[in-house]
């Protein structure tokens, strides 16, 4: 049993939030150090890396843990530095959908085909937030946001079927209405080797909540009533999409060093 | 990993020699002309002195993946050229807010934009020092050898290493692609990074003289918070206050400025005696020093001053000649270093010949010289 306490104590940094009141931010850092304290795992060796936008503040400053808050749509590549650097390091990449589906997509569909040991949680709230709510790569047709005025024209991207294609071993999506669920996958996201791919449907009660007049609890029962666990079932699937094993980036570049004759230098 | 001795090689692939000397843990990049010969021969060399080779999707990854590799603990480097160096300005920005030693070698080409991709240039000048937004310092040096890209590739990672900083070796076409004789010594000085010592958890202040804080790795169990934006010293995240904004970039720019009398050199010939001095660098000052030299030697007095460190410039010595000289800038650009050299010397005092696209010949620089002294 894991008391809430000892989460706040062991994994969370002591500065006021910066999350606003029912934002879905706070439930994917609780599941993340979930996670870690069921895991056997080094923590020293935990870091996690992030990009811009709400999200990227979920382990920067609040996970306690080494920290890299870079720029916008980076948080992969500079993640790829530190894990092709030090193989031991179980590195998490925490990024919102413009982060790492918009300006980071390239990263994202690379970091996939190279299938390196990255867990990437991707906290969809379906637009730019932290900049007021504007249309993002995962906002449905016909929404309307600040810059969709009169709804949009474009589509909403199926990101974790790109990243599936693109070469991705594992490969789920969940809301922040399925906690237990999202902890058990981030967990088995650090015993894969190979990328890990979680996208987590968020809710964002200050843009979309305050448009459709919809609490954080409200929409929280939307995830729970438009969501269905069966793949032929009504509403967005939620669950494993994929997992296969596949060779992974790091340990293919070691294997090279070592068989040329070389010490990984560390 | 080539062992002491003398060797005939391009310069980038002594660059790259001098990367795996100087002790490089891990190389990204993207292929791009007339860079690529520092990818090739890395990928190749690199993983057999137990480093990382990897090839990126854009230079924008490549510039993440060096800043992330730092943090891991390693000396990391990527190479490029005008167009990737365009596309790692972010990221170098990021290098230098978060202090994060790397190397960044630009074999410069002729531009704007793709302009003549295997013809040399130095139009870069000024995007190395001021290409990322906001206010920072940088170093950047020039080498005008083959023997000098192994030198100052060593010398890069050294400055990154001693002052935490990003360092750019801004190379050109003329430079990289030269096939010449250079020589690996057996004795090279290596400079590793500061590190914290026990107790110690401010990571990005310091009171010490070189403004320079210690660096820890990532996975040493530190808890580090390394954030692009305004930080205090623990690291924590300060977006608002006057005090943090001022401290830090103040000490960023400081810590470049501050120790400018060791980061500087140059090279000069007959400067204390000349009305002419001709101030040249990278591959353009090749010809340019056999002008000066056979205009000596036919009774001119003229001199010959070259910076190696671009960035910080010269300023305080490049004023000196400006006082007592008139100054000719030969380059391989029509603004390259121009701004800087007219900042220190005066306009009234300075005159130009801008090349494109390729050297000229001594002779050519010669009757530059005559036309100038009339």
């Amino acid at each position: 049993m894991i008391h809430a306490k000892d989460i706040r104590e062991n994994y969370i940094r002591n500065y006021p939030s910066a999350f606003c009141p029912g934002c879905g931010d706070g439930m994917v850092l609780n599941a993340m150090s979930r996670a870690v304290e069921k895991n056997d795992i080094d923590r020293k060796k935990v870091v996690a890396v992030s990009g811009i936008g709400c999200a990227a503040w979920i382990p920067s400053p609040y996970w306690k843990v080494d920290t890299l808050h870079t720029t916008h749509g980076r948080a992969i590549p500079h993640a790829t530095g530190l894990k092709v650097g030090n193989k031991d390091l179980e590195v998490m990449v925490v990024s919102g959908d413009g982060d790492c589906a918009g300006i980071g997509g390239n990263h994202l569909l690379h970091a996939a085909r190279n299938n390196i040991d990255l867990n990437v949680l991707m906290v969809n709230n379906g637009l730019y937030a932290m900049t007021g709510g504007q249309v993002a790569p995962t906002t449905e047709h016909g929404e309307r946001t600040l810059t969709t005025p009169y709804g949009n024209p474009s589509q909403g991207i199926d990101i974790c079927n790109v990243v599936k294609h693109a070469g991705a071993s594992h490969v789920a999506r969940w809301t922040t209405y399925h906690m237990n669920e999202l902890i058990k996958e981030i967990e088995k996201a650090m015993d894969t080797k190979g990328m890990s791919f979680i996208e987590i449907l968020s809710q964002c009660p200050t843009r979309t909540g305050k448009k459709e007049g919809l609490s954080g609890v409200d929409m929280l029962e939307w995830y729970k009533d438009n969501t269905t666990k069966d793949k032929d079932g009504e509403g967005i699937f939620v669950g494993e999409i994929h997992y296969i094993k596949r060779p992974e980036l790091t340990e293919e570049i070691y294997k090279q060093i070592i068989e040329q004759g070389g010490e990984p230098k560390c | 990993m080539k062992k002491p001795g003398t060797y005939f090689m391009e310069g980038n692939e002594a660059c790259a020699e001098g990367a795996m000397k100087a002790g490089l843990g891990l190389y990204a990049g993207y292929p791009i002309t007339p860079a690529s010969e520092v990818m090739n021969h890395l990928a190749k060399d690199l993983p057999k002195t137990g480093g990382r080779f990897i090839q990126m999707e854009d230079e924008i990854a490549s510039m993440a993946v060096i800043t992330g590799a730092s943090w891991s603990g390693l000396k990391s480097m990527t190479a490029t050229s005008g167009p990737g160096f365009s596309l790692m300005q972010e990221n170098l920005g990021y290098a230098v807010m978060t202090e994060t030693p790397c190397v960044l070698v630009n074999v410069q080409r002729a531009g704007p934009s793709t302009g003549q991709a295997t013809k040399p240039g130095t139009g870069d000048v000024m995007q190395a020092r001021f290409g990322s937004h906001g206010d920072y310092e940088i170093i950047a040096l020039s080498p005008n050898s083959v023997q000098e890209m192994f030198d100052f590739t060593v010398e890069a990672f050294n400055l990154a290493e001693k002052y935490r900083t990003p360092v750019i070796l801004l190379a050109d076409a003329g430079v990289g692609h030269m096939r010449e004789k250079f020589t690996i010594p057996e004795d090279i000085d290596i400079v590793e990074r500061k590190k914290p010592k026990e107790g110690e958890i401010e990571f990005f202040d310091t009171d010490e003289e070189d403004h320079v804080p210690p660096m820890p790795s990532f996975g040493e169990g530190y808890e580090l918070m390394v954030t692009g934006s305004t930080h205090l010293g623990d690291g924590t995240r300060d977006t608002a206050t006057y005090e943090a904004q001022d401290n830090l970039v103040r000490r960023l720019t400081a810590k470049i400025n501050d120790n400018r009398k060791d980061i500087e050199d140059w090279e000069e010939m007959y400067c204390h005696d000349a009305d002419l001095v001709l101030v040249s660098y990278g591959s353009m000052s090749r010809p340019v020093r056999g002008a000066v030299k056979k205009a000596r030697e036919d009774g001119y007095d003229v001199g010959f001053f070259r910076p190696k460190v671009m960035w910080p410039s010269p300023d305080e010595r490049m004023r000196e000649i400006g006082k007592n000289s008139k100054v000719l800038l030969v380059e391989l650009s029509l603004r390259g270093y121009r701004m800087e050299v007219e900042r220190c010397v005066g306009g009234d005092n300075l005159h130009i010949y801008d090349r494109l696209n390729s050297l000229p010949s001594i002779n050519q620089v010669y009757d530059k010289i005559m036309e100038v002294l009339e």
